[in-house]
């Protein structure tokens, strides 16, 4: 692991290698998950952090770039560990990254203490978003509750009456839940939250399901978890009679091992994200199809922040010309979120969060066959988190 | 509550009691025979699955994957007891606990160099997707059926080798007094080797029935092994009839606490604590049972007979 961590570092240093080393290099700390069968989705973000960088020439405000990964093991506790590591030892100027809630509320600390500037690329817990924001913290995905309260108007507009709700009984999970039924206007006709991550086998909850018979299932299960349970969902014959509706469950890393598996199912169902690979703005194309040369997938969401989260940083540096210990022209320029953003064009909110749109995607074949997501509708336009209204800043 | 519900549940349960059942019918065995405790009876469950879900995709045979597969178990558990383990008979529970547990770390850190990070997934072999109608009109999965029906075959073998063979014989001998069984000539050695070969090899079954349903991945024994050791506690440790009996019992508590639970708390709770305690509770419903079972008979339901 700590090889990996090296290989990922030596791989940026390499590209680095600029003449003349006359400046310090600049130093991102960038916390994801490289170990245990989550680490699949830190490795996207790795690659997009490292295409990013590729693509700005590994300069930012004209000095050099140098990224180091560390890698919090799924584990709140880890991942605390490693960012003391960054902050301290490796000294970094701004810390990013951050899949998990979890592993964020438990970093975060750390981070804001030193009085250095940390950026979410994933993870948006209601606290950060709202009575416990802080200047040095922004986020650059969105706020948990969002992405499902959005959903819960597309079911709406899609005329369900009666939904059936699975989710994994985890602070994330209950989140999702809460914002799906924040909006939501029928009947919750069942709702199962079940052990995480220990409970990978749904056949109580399908039975259930089959006897209740609803319009429509909803379900949040991110990671190897959505694979298993679109598998069995349909093995047990529900794909197909009951239209499913998900929450950061199917992306672009469990999208080719579905294709693989033959698990027609999962094509045609909905979901909502802020957005999707085949939007057409230069930033994101560029992205989409470098990311997909380099390393053979679609870019997941994860992937797409991370991407993103390096050029909010750049924008910051160029504007206080390499400047970064420049903490308040950082800020300052972080707030105007100046940057070529994949999902297009996004303003900061006061709270730190992004005000942007949400999205309906479709599970579609692309041109050459490839299972992918893609755009069918806006849900919201510039929708602001709900608890931004909490923070006092 | 309707009774076909009831019913689909029942089998739910009992499918899951199965799979319970060949985990803890080999963690039993070596616990109650060899007094040996291995917490890494989980990563013959995991290398079970991946090992069959490779030789699946080779082979493109499902049968042949688990044919190819169950022997490739059966050497690996033979090799860690021959070069790891043989050593820790003689040493105290937390010793073997902690090299276990190193063992754990040792095999899911393995897969994840030789196997993609995020597992492998296999199709569903199609003569077995589907369902079928059951009865009371219950559609069920083939491939579920499969699972119990592959699983109690595997228990009336067992069930047949335990009580009417010599190596039965000696198993059973063994977790009565091994001492003994060693000074009336019995080559110990060989015989805890076939034994812990045999227990990886049904913890590997297990892994391999239940990899078209979940995929292989990094650390799927330990979510399960806890369980495993729960129902060897219900059971009596050394008893493989206990062993069933309690997977059984684990499998149909935990499925029907987590369909019914919610139902029973909402007549007699508010709606908002209903749901906060449902998920709780149904998860916690078997080590409720483990703890009362250890209070009024804390040799388990089942023991074997100690002389």
């Amino acid at each position: 692991m700590r090889l990996k961590q090296f290989a990922g570092v030596a791989s940026v240093l390499a590209l680095a290698t600029a003449p003349a080393l006359a400046a310090e290099p600049i130093k991102i700390g960038f916390v994801t998950t490289l170990t245990t069968p989550a680490a699949v989705i830190g490795k996207d973000q790795q690659n997009a952090v490292n295409l990013a960088i590729e693509h700005m020439g590994a300069k930012m405000g004209g000095r050099d770039v140098k990224v180091i990964f560390g890698d919090d093991e799924f584990n709140p506790q880890k991942g605390k560990q490693k960012t003391e590591k960054l902050v301290k030892r490796d000294k970094v100027d701004i810390v990013a990254g951050y899949i998990w809630s979890h592993v964020l509320m438990a970093s975060a600390k750390t981070v804001l203490d030193s009085g250095k500037i940390l950026i979410s690329a994933n993870a948006g817990p209601s606290a950060l978003a709202g009575k416990r924001c802080n200047k040095n913290f922004f986020n650059i995905s969105w706020q948990n509750d969002q992405t499902t309260m959005a959903m819960g108007e597309v079911l709406n507009k899609r005329g369900i009456k009666t939904l059936y709700i699975i989710a994994p009984n985890y602070a994330a999970g209950k989140n999702m839940v809460s914002g799906v039924e924040r909006t939501f206007k029928g009947k919750v006709v069942g709702k199962d939250m079940t052990k995480w991550p220990t409970q990978i086998d749904w056949a109580a909850e399908f039975t259930k399901v089959k006897s209740v018979n609803p319009d429509a299932v909803f379900i949040f299960y991110p990671g190897k978890h959505g694979g298993a349970f679109i598998k069995q969902y349909q093995q047990a014959g529900l794909a197909g009679r009951v239209p499913l509706y998900s929450a950061y469950t199917i992306d672009s890393i469990a999208l080719p091992k579905l294709q693989k598996a033959g698990l027609k199912g999962v094509l045609g169902t909905y979901m909502t994200q802020q957005w999707a690979p085949d939007m057409k703005n230069a930033q994101n194309q560029k992205f989409v199809a470098d990311f997909r040369a380099k390393y053979g997938t679609y870019p997941s969401f994860y992937a797409s922040q991370a991407y993103d989260s390096m050029f909010f940083i750049k924008s910051a540096v160029d504007a206080v010309g390499g400047k970064i210990s420049n903490t308040d022209g950082m800020r300052a320029a972080l707030e105007k979120a100046d940057f070529p953003s994949v999902r297009g064009a996004l303003s900061m909110g006061k709270n730190h969060f992004p005000v942007q749109n949400f999205y309906l995607r479709k599970v579609e074949k692309d041109a050459d066959g490839n299972w992918t997501t893609r755009v069918k509708d806006v849900v919201y336009t510039n929708h602001v988190d709900p608890y931004a209204k909490d923070c006092k800043m | 509550m309707d009774f076909a519900l009831l019913a689909e549940q029942t089998l739910n349960g009992v499918q899951l009691g199965i799979l319970l059942f060949l985990l803890a019918a080999g963690l039993t065995l070596v616990f109650g025979i060899m007094d040996f405790v291995n917490l890494a009876h989980g990563s013959f469950y995991m290398l079970g699955a991946f090992l069959f879900a490779t030789f699946y995709t080779w082979t493109d045979s499902f049968v042949l994957g688990i044919v190819l597969g169950l022997p490739a178990t059966l050497l690996v558990g033979i090799f860690t007891e021959v070069t790891c383990l043989r050593t820790l008979y003689t040493r105290d529970h937390l010793d073997q606990v902690l090299a276990t547990f190193g063992l754990i770390l040792f095999f899911n850190q393995l897969v994840q160099v030789i196997w993609p990070l995020d597992g492998i997934a296999v199709p569903m072999p199609a003569y077995l997707d589907g369902a079928v109608n059951v009865g009371l009109g219950i559609e069920y999965p083939i491939y579920r059926i499969m699972i119990i029906a592959s699983g109690l075959a595997v228990a009336a073998t067992l069930y047949f080798v335990v009580v009417r063979t010599r190596l039965g014989m000696l198993i059973r001998a063994g977790a009565s007094n091994r001492t003994m069984v060693g000074a009336l000539g019995v080559d110990i050695k060989l015989l805890f080797s076939c034994v812990f070969g045999l227990g990886a090899a049904l913890a590997g079954l297990a892994g391999m029935l239940i990899t078209p349903v979940i995929s292989a991945t990094s650390g799927m024994g330990e979510q399960i092994l806890i369980l495993a050791f729960v129902v060897i506690v219900i059971g009596g440790i050394g008893s493989i009839r206990g062993a069933f009996i309690a997977a059984i019992i684990a499998g149909l508590i935990d499925t029907l606490g987590r369909s019914f639970l919610d139902v029973i708390l909402l007549a007699v709770l508010p709606v908002n604590a209903a749901e906060a305690a449902g998920p709780a509770l149904s998860s916690m419903l078997i080590y409720i049972l483990m703890a009362a079972v250890l209070f009024f008979r804390p040799q388990g339901l089942f023991p074997p007979q100690r002389r």
